[in-house]
């Protein structure tokens, strides 16, 4: 096996950075291989795809010591721009590293730079064309594309001069389910049918583990281990719930895919049918009683943009007659398509964003009327309904965590949002920039900055998106104990196994309609797209979660 | 199937009508070369983002032409005729000599100034119409290899302004929702520092992007040497050249030492050029009808020009010129707005 990607002894050091970001790292990936790199955030993960392509310290600066060689080529003497026709890479966030503004165009910017010659770029964006299925968006402006298209022009940009290595950076975490399926479909077909070596970070285990020849773990220290999946995720800080499903039922070696835990299973399947359902009795699930206050009310809510388009150009009706309740001690998801209106939804309740018709009221504290949030002052409709938005960091612009949550306190309760950031990331030092802080610790600030005041009902734009397992269970805990506080909580996630550990409830948007609407088992469960793992595993019964296998197994 | 024109086809048409505006004196032919102008645009510009920025290039104008007429009013140097408006008349101190304040506001002074502001106001107009009738990215292309880097540059900045505003707009939006919108300095800093740090952010994700794409790669031992003095020599003799027409130099002379300035700017051009190898995707092709949109600037600029020496006397002429102006609105609908869709029909 010839290596396409190999370290040797590789230390990497951020310029004022107290300890190394990768210590002594030692790894070889394969030819032709899938290469999965794991770990919780800020261990590291991005530094090391970005060092495999030059970028670090050419881009970033810092020290590397050691030597990385991709295709027999080093780093220490390549700059990225010149292992361009070697290694192909995409970052985060695709739409941010366009340079053109139509697909074709994108797709020869590659090529045109390290001086194809015309007659063959020609051919080479048709045959990108046709590999990714992008043939009919050819003419598109790149800003027009959806998440996923617009991912898969972003790979397909770096393919077109026919790299042998692909590194890509959590290239699902933005998309919804149909669409990271889409991407990781045509990741593998590179692999299997041009023996592409890729190489991939992601935190969403559960969609790509299972096509992974290799799992790379960076541990919070900076060292590194290497091996076959099974062998690796078997004690791994971080797994997707069919391997803790394995570990849990003490299955060796642990099953990578639904199909493999499936066919484990049918014991474990039998004991569990055989034991009595024993929290159902001491944990009924909420019914909604007439008698309860309902905290949030939305009649016919509809959301036009862009309505006074110039040129006739239409508006997009984002939102079509929602009606949607939100009751004391409930956590709602709001599931669908990027683009399908659940942004557009979350801003409309909120009273920020635009509102075409419809009424939405809230209830504040106790006993208080119920009010139309759009109508308050931006202070007040704060204090009875909170929005965290899809980038936390807009909220934030303050230089310090410690100013950011003096200012965000209520003037008779100093120190409120202090207490509600440490429950949710312990050890975030106040004296940081919010932008130095990891994706999970912003998350928890601007969390922290909007329940400062208490308010009853709480909407969430995409919180999970960059979270590791633990930081979404941090996420899940705090959304948990609001709802237990009589509040309610209403997010909106692509995420179906943090849907299916924290929401009660769950609407299904598609094109700005609710398609459906029901207790979260039941609507995940039913859709082949958005049941998670343990579901599909454990289907007939009723049991979405590790956590609730658990129990079902050792009663508390 | 509709072609666009070339872009360079536009940008000859209108360069060379904004050549001929700093000609005229009279407000009479640069209006009638405004309304060509400004007709072309409103028939041949598509729905694109660049397309609609030409009303406020028209804004600007307007603004030019009120600003050079109150620059006028406060310190210009005031001509005789009749008065309108006695203004005091205010003498600074001593270390700015000769500058006065207000003073008698005159009609010929006034017709002056707006003269001035109007002319300016043509020139930024005729710019402005090659930017709405033409994808910036897709004119930047035209450019030759050596000159990428800068268009890239240009490109991006290009695309920025616009993204800066949609981003101050969605951070202004965010910032409602923590209740206490902030208000004046404190309004500034806390939309500026997000906006900014934001595009920051951006830009430095896109030059990972650019550079890992291969962009600014470089043919190893070509000396660039010559390529800086060159450019220092054309520099210093466009300089010169330039100086020299201004100041009313032999003409002969003046444009002859621009001729070298060129050469050597050419050369130098040509030689970095070899430094880069970069070939271009579907490259605009140059057609007849893009001669003639060029030639009918031309010849409109010229005719116009032509008119500068004796008015009203050339009134006919003007006339002519403005016809030939218009010409390209004869060229069909609005100019497409990305590359035409590869399947021919």
């Amino acid at each position: 096996m010839t290596a396409a990607i190999a370290l040797e002894a590789v230390t990497v050091t951020y310029p004022g950075a107290a300890a190394p970001t990768l210590q002594a790292v030692d790894l070889v990936v394969g030819e032709g291989e899938l290469a999965l790199v794991i770990g919780p955030t800020g261990s590291g993960k991005s530094t090391l795809l970005r060092a495999t392509c030059g970028l670090v310290p050419h881009f970033t600066g810092g020290t590397v010591a050691g030597r990385i060689l991709v295709e027999g080529r080093d780093t220490r003497t390549h700059l990225p721009r010149d292992l361009a026709d070697v290694v192909g890479v995409v970052g985060q966030d695709p739409a941010a590293g366009f340079v053109t503004d139509t697909v074709e165009e994108e797709l020869a910017y590659a090529m045109e730079q390290i001086g194809v010659p015309p007659d063959v770029m020609r051919r080479r964006v048709e045959e990108v064309l046709d590999l990714l299925g992008l043939a009919p968006l050819r003419g598109r402006p790149l800003a027009d594309l959806s998440g996923g298209e617009q991912q898969r022009v972003a790979i397909g940009a770096v393919l077109t001069p026919h790299p042998r290595v692909l590194v890509l950076d959590e290239p699902t975490s933005a998309l919804d389910p149909a669409a990271a399926e889409d991407v990781l479909a045509a990741l593998t077909r590179l692999v299997h049918d041009l023996g592409m070596t890729v190489l991939l970070a992601e935190h969403r285990l559960e969609r790509v583990v299972q096509y992974a020849d290799r799992v790379i773990e960076v541990r919070p220290d900076g060292t590194v281990r290497s091996g076959a999946p099974a062998h690796l995720l078997a004690d791994s800080a971080v797994a997707p719930p069919v391997v803790e499903l394995g570990r849990l039922a003490g299955w060796t070696p642990v099953p990578l895919s639904v199909r493999d835990a499936r066919r484990r299973s049918p014991e474990l399947r039998a004991r569990l049918t055989a034991l009595p359902a024993a929290d159902a009795a001491a944990e009924p699930p909420r019914e909604a009683q007439d008698d309860e206050p309902v905290l949030l009310v939305a009649r016919d809510v509809h959301v036009h943009h862009g309505a006074r388009g110039r040129r006739g150009q239409p508006g997009t009706h984002a939102v079509r007659g929602v009606d949607l309740d939100l009751r004391p001690g409930e956590v709602v998801a709001l599931m669908g398509r990027n683009g399908s209106g659940k942004s557009s939804l979350l801003w409309a309740l909120q009273g920020t964003g635009t509102r075409s018709s419809g009424s939405v009221t809230v209830l504040g504290r106790a006993g208080a009327l119920p009010l139309d949030p759009a109508t308050l002052e931006p202070a007040a409709a704060r204090r009875v309904v909170a929005l965290v938005p899809h980038d936390p960091l807009d909220l934030l612009f303050r230089e310090t965590v410690a100013a950011e949550c003096t200012a965000a306190d209520p003037h008779d309760r100093p120190g409120a949002a202090r207490s509600v950031l440490t429950a949710l990331a312990p050890g975030v030092d106040p004296t940081a920039h919010p932008r130095d802080l990891s994706e999970g610790q912003r998350l928890a600030l601007a969390l922290a900055v909007q329940l400062a005041e208490r308010p009853p009902v709480v909407l969430l734009d995409e919180p999970t998106r960059g979270l590791d397992y633990l930081a979404k269970s941090l996420l899940g805990d705090v959304l948990r104990q609001h709802a237990a506080a009589g509040g309610a909580v209403l997010l909106s996630s692509h995420d179906v196994e943090f849907v299916a550990e924290c929401a009660d409830r769950c609407v299904l948007l598609a094109d700005g309609e609710v398609v459906t609407e029901g207790p979260a088992a039941q609507v995940l469960v039913s859709s082949p797209v958005f049941a998670p793992q343990v579901a599909k595993v454990m289907r007939p019964l009723d049991l979405l979660t590790v956590e609730a296998v658990r129990e079902r197994l050792v009663p508390r | 199937m509709h072609r666009a024109p070339h872009p360079l086809a536009w940008w000859a048409w209108a360069v060379a009508l904004a050549t001929a505006a700093t000609r005229l004196t009279d407000p009479r032919p640069l209006a009638l070369l405004l309304a060509a102008v400004v007709a072309v645009v409103l028939v041949r510009r598509g729905d694109s983002p660049w397309g609609r920025s030409f009303g406020a290039y028209l804004v600007l104008g307007a603004c030019i032409v009120a600003v050079r007429v109150l620059f006028h009013v406060l310190v210009g140097i005031k001509a005789g005729g009749t008065v309108l408006v006695d203004l005091p008349r205010i003498s600074l101190p001593e270390w700015a000599v000769g500058v006065e304040l207000l003073g008698p506001v005159t009609t010929t002074g006034l017709a002056t100034a707006a003269a001035a502001g109007f002319r300016l106001a043509v020139l930024v107009v005729c710019v402005g119409a090659a930017n709405a009738l033409t994808n910036p990215r897709r004119a930047l292309r035209a450019l030759p290899a050596s000159m990428h880097h800068l268009g890239t540059a240009v490109v991006i900045a290009v695309s920025v302004t616009p993204q800066l505003v949609t981003a101050a707009a969605q951070v202004r939006r965010a910032q409602r929702l923590r209740g206490a919108v902030p208000s004046g300095l404190a309004a500034v800093r806390a939309t500026a520092v997000p906006v900014l740090t934001d595009a920051l952010d951006r830009s430095l994700t896109l030059a990972a992007s650019m550079d890992s794409r291969g962009y600014a790669r470089t043919l190893p031992e070509r000396s660039q040497r010559a390529v800086g003095w060159l450019l220092l020599a054309a520099l210093v003799s466009t300089v010169v050249g330039v100086y020299g027409l201004l100041t009313g130099a032999p003409a002969p002379q003046a444009v002859g030492v621009l001729v070298v300035a060129g050469a050597a700017g050419v050369t130098a051009s040509v030689l970095a050029g070899r430094q880069v190898r970069r070939t271009r995707y579907r490259p605009d092709r140059w057609t007849a009808s893009d001669t003639a949109l060029a030639l009918s600037g031309v010849v409109g600029a010229a005719g116009f020009a032509a008119t500068a020496a004796d008015w009203p006397g050339s009134a006919l002429a003007a006339a002519l010129a403005t016809l030939v102006t218009v010409l390209p609105v004869l060229g069909g609908g609005p100019t497409g707005r990305g590359p035409a869709p590869a399947v021919a029909t």
